[in-house]
């Protein structure tokens, strides 16, 4: 989606009009501002205080404790790959699995297309934790799924969950709508017309596929794989529900951090750590892939 | 040739509908086991058909005082957040004015962090100037993240509605706010009320912000979440069908009014 | 309720510009379209009319100048205070009200009496009474049209301005939506102002045409005016067709001025122009442009010999394209009364024109002016 440029009147006819924008996102942008913005600093500092004392119900100091951060990444940088190793085969697979429906909605299912929206969409009325939680269900050791995968044999430790495949598998259910719908929109405003065209001139159809609509999918798909890729990465809940011990994503670490060992200097560490990583990351990955209207 | 591309079409058919039966599987245990009388406590695999579930729901009062609360909390933050919301998508589809990108990119800022920052920080904040934890930071976090949804939600509509429209209105004797009593609110109110579903959505489920900044309080998601590893009563999936199939039933009908009223070409 | 105002008054636009940073987009532009005419803002796309005419309806602030109503200065005021009403090219038409609410919507703003019955009559006059209950999205192009200059007119504005109102209609809808304005115009009595691009839409409508470009007036006058003596080379290249020739005075004879163009001497009435020396361009339209046999006599004074290049049967007409001997292609059109005797092409012909017939053009115009416009739309 792209901003309309047009305004009302071009140029304001009395100087109150100039004013009317300021207000309108003044409650906004102070709220913002007051919780969003200012707390990303208060959490910097955080990251850097000290123990007041020797048990954490003693509380933290203000201090300059640069060695927060490094203390925190040497004990906790292979969940910090964990999360990204696990949201992005996770990120890849919805990629592989959203395209070919995202497709067929924008270019096959004329009449079903709307039905098929609400479809994908639905999931998210229904509790996120009871729908990954549902998963044990589905895959428990006496459920169907396993059974069958085991009589094949194709199950390295005769189950499913508790282990990383679980995670992956729930990260992979829970992200897909948000693949899904950015590469719908994308290629739904593809021109079918430009597909004709380009059955004319290539003739192996994989040929038209690559050369016309993936080109002009990649806003879609860039949408979809940020979308994914960085909730993926700080979620713990999946983690939580379907893996073992094993299976902490830095999401898990920062979470325990805060919630149950009240270790703030250090959770506020980790947290800024991901965030930079994350900010890096979608900096790099929007150079290399061609900016265009996140949202 | 042809039966080739006969294959290829009905795979891409088939596939499109296994996807959808995967992204519906879930759905499906959870409302099933809605009609489940568990073995023990936990509801993880089928024992017995009961309504019992139905017509008790409310006999271990944690769970409905979870619903509650997070009812409360929705409609607190899906009135706050979609009226901030909708006063920053107005400014920004409708006025051109110094600062439009910044004020763009700094809402749309808090749906690329990752949950456990959004989190974090606010819990960080909360620490550092003494707050206690409970139903205000609660409020005053789900706020913070429902915002950029509702813009996104309202940007969409009001982006897709022409701004001659505005110009008309004024050309035949309407006032700016009477241009935006009688057109340009009208028009945008199904953005507007597909915004607040949304956000209200987001506030009922979340589950990572809320609980950082929760305290002792107990929402729906953290009632669940603590019951997890216990065992989740059927009450719970009660709950979550009804609600599930409640906002299925409002976009259904919301749906077949805009068919019927045939609003703006977007 | 507009009738409690007094009559409707002249429009004046006084030295009026439009700038964008360095670009102007309405050039010092003074023009007073009278009362109760039919006024026609002509000029390719970019050209400034629908600046001009936005600023006139309050939609955009002029950069300086002024607007003028009457002996009113409403330069300043919004459009919603302005007795000036539009209607847009999109049409604009209000999609969550129904045909009627979109018509009685500026009644209801001005909260005037019997709303009920102006816009039955309104309706009527439109003839959509029967889609009054309808929602717009429901209706044809053509119903929408008048849907929209219901909306407008039923204010009984001092000035209707209409933006290009007929550009999505089919050519049939069209030539019946011109001449249904103009009889509407011609029954209300309410100043008009068109802006369009189409010329033929403009001298069928108008009493008087301004003919814009780049923000400038160029010319300004009646259709035979404008269309007859065309001032400039724009103006002579963008109403119909022209031949134009670059020469230099010869000299004088009688009252009429020699030209010489390449090999060839032209007359033209004196009273056309100033210019006695020097360089000059001059023109004359296709269809005063015979074309014989070479070797004919009797014909008019201004004669070039060439040959048939092309021939166009038009139906009305038929439309030569000839080379004369320097290699500059002419156009001639021939009315068909008896269409037994087209040329061919290679045959030799002669072209020749009357003399009151021409007319001077500034010699550093650019030749090209004015060529560019699509006349497809």
């Amino acid at each position: 989606m792209s901003i309309a440029q047009e305004s009302i009147i071009t140029k304001p006819t009395r100087r109150r009009i100039k004013r009317t924008p300021y207000l309108l996102i003044l409650p906004g942008i102070g709220w913002l501002f007051l919780f969003f913005i200012f707390p990303l600093s208060t959490l910097f500092a955080t990251s850097l205080q000290k123990p007041a004392g020797l048990s954490p119900d003693d509380g933290f100091l203000p201090a300059f404790k640069v060695l927060n951060y490094s203390n925190a990444l040497v004990e906790y940088y292979p969940q910090f790959f964990r999360g990204f190793l696990y949201s992005g085969i996770a990120t890849v697979i919805c990629l592989l699995l959203a395209y070919p429906i995202a497709y067929y909605m924008a270019f096959r299912a004329r009449k079903y297309r709307n039905l098929m929206l609400v479809l994908i969409v639905a999931p998210f009325f229904a509790s996120f934790l009871l729908r990954t939680n549902a998963w044990k269900t589905i895959l428990s050791g006496d459920g169907i799924v396993v059974g069958f995968l085991n009589s094949f044999n194709l199950l390295p430790q005769d189950r499913i969950l508790n282990t990383s495949l679980a995670v992956v598998a729930g990260l992979t259910y829970n992200f897909l709508p948000f693949m899904i719908l950015p590469l719908y929109t994308s290629l739904e405003k593809i021109d079918p017309r430009l597909i004709e065209a380009a059955g004319d001139l290539y003739s192996p159809p994989s040929q038209r596929f690559w050369k016309v609509v993936w080109p002009l999918s990649i806003p879609g798909v860039i949408s979809g794989t940020l979308l994914t890729f960085i909730p993926a990465s700080g979620d713990y809940i999946n983690a939580e529900l379907l893996g073992s011990i094993k299976d902490k994503m830095i999401g898990n670490v920062i979470q325990s951090q805060f919630i149950d060992l009240r270790d703030y200097p250090t959770a506020s560490a980790l947290s800024f750590t991901f965030m930079a990583i994350i900010l890096v990351m979608i900096y790099l990955y929007i150079r290399r892939a061609g900016t265009d209207d996140l949202v | 040739m042809f039966i080739i591309k006969l294959i290829r079409e009905k795979t891409l058919q088939v596939f499109s509908v296994l996807i959808i039966v995967y992204l519906m599987l879930p759905l499906a245990v959870i409302i099933l086991l809605s009609f489940n009388k568990p073995k023990g406590r936990q509801n993880t695999s089928w024992n017995e058909f009961s309504l019992d579930a139905w017509t008790n729901i409310c006999r271990d009062q944690t769970i409905c005082r979870a619903f509650s609360t997070s009812i409360q909390i929705g409609l607190l933050v899906t009135i706050i957040s979609t009226i901030i919301g909708t006063m920053i998508s107005f400014a920004l589809i409708r006025h051109r004015y110094r600062g439009r990108g910044t004020t763009s990119s700094l809402v749309f800022l808090p749906l690329a962090t990752p949950e456990v920052i959004l989190g974090a920080s606010l819990l960080a904040l909360f620490l550092n100037i003494f707050i206690p934890l409970g139903f205000w930071t609660i409020l005053l976090a789900q706020i913070t993240f429902t915002i950029s949804f509702v813009v996104v939600v309202v940007n969409a509509r009001l982006a897709g509605m022409d701004p001659k429209l505005e110009q008309a209105a004024m050309d035949l004797y309407a006032t700016p706010l009477q241009t935006f009593r009688y057109i340009t609110f009208p028009i945008a109110l199904p953005g507007i009320l597909a915004a607040a579903l949304l956000s209200f959505s987001l506030s009922f489920d979340d589950f990572i912000v809320t609980t950082f900044n929760s305290g002792r309080i107990v929402t729906f998601p953290i009632y669940i979440w603590g019951a997890a590893q216990r065992g989740i009563p059927p009450q719970v999936n009660v709950i979550a069908s009804l609600m599930f199939l409640g906002s299925l039933l409002l976009v259904l009908v919301a749906s077949l009014i805009s068919k019927n009223r045939r609003a703006t070409k977007v | 309720m507009a009738s409690n105002r007094p009559k409707v008054e002249d429009l004046h636009l006084v030295n009026l510009t439009k700038s964008f940073d360095d670009f102007k987009a309405v050039d010092n532009l003074s023009l007073t379209i009278p009362a109760g005419s039919f006024f026609a803002l002509l000029g390719p796309s970019g050209c400034g009319k629908t600046t001009t005419l936005r600023m006139v309806a309050g939609l955009d602030e002029p950069t300086s100048g002024q607007i003028k109503l009457g002996p009113d200065d409403i330069t300043n005021l919004p459009p919603y205070k302005r007795w000036v009403n539009t209607v847009f090219q999109s049409y604009a038409l209000f999609p969550h009200l129904t045909i009627y609410e979109n018509v009685a919507f500026g009644l209801r703003r001005q909260k005037a009496e019997n709303i009920d019955d102006q816009v039955k009559a309104m309706l009527e006059l439109v003839e959509l009474t029967t889609q009054a209950q309808k929602k717009p999205q429901q209706l044809s192009g053509g119903q929408q049209q008048r849907v929209a200059v219901a909306r407008a007119l039923i204010n009984e504005p001092d000035v209707l301005l209409l933006d290009e109102p007929l550009g999505a209609l089919d050519l049939k809808l069209r030539r019946q939506m011109q001449l249904e304005l103009k009889r509407i115009q011609t029954e209300v009595g309410i100043t008009f102002v068109h802006v369009t691009h189409d010329q033929e839409e403009a001298m069928t409508m108008a009493d008087t045409i301004a003919v814009m470009n780049e923000g400038k007036i160029e010319q300004l006058g009646s259709p035979v005016q404008i269309y007859e003596h065309p001032k400039t080379v724009f103006v002579a290249n963008f109403l119909g067709q022209t031949n134009l020739f670059e020469g230099t005075v010869a000299g004088i004879e009688g009252d009429e001025l020699v030209v010489k163009v390449k090999d060839t001497t032209f007359y033209v009435p004196l009273a056309t122009t100033d210019i006695r020396s020097g360089r000059i361009i001059l023109g004359v339209r296709p269809e005063k442009v015979k074309i014989v046999d070479q070797g004919k006599t009797g014909l008019p004074k201004n004669q070039i010999n060439g040959s048939i290049k092309l021939t166009a049967f038009v139906g009305v007409s038929t439309q030569y394209e000839v080379i004369t001997n320097w290699g500059q292609e002419i156009s001639a059109f021939e009315q068909n009364v008896d269409p037994t005797d087209l040329g061919r092409p290679g045959q030799a012909v002669t072209l020749a024109w009357e003399p009151r017939h021409s007319f001077v053009l500034n010699p550093d115009d650019d030749l090209s002016a004015g060529l560019d416009t699509s006349w497809d739309e």
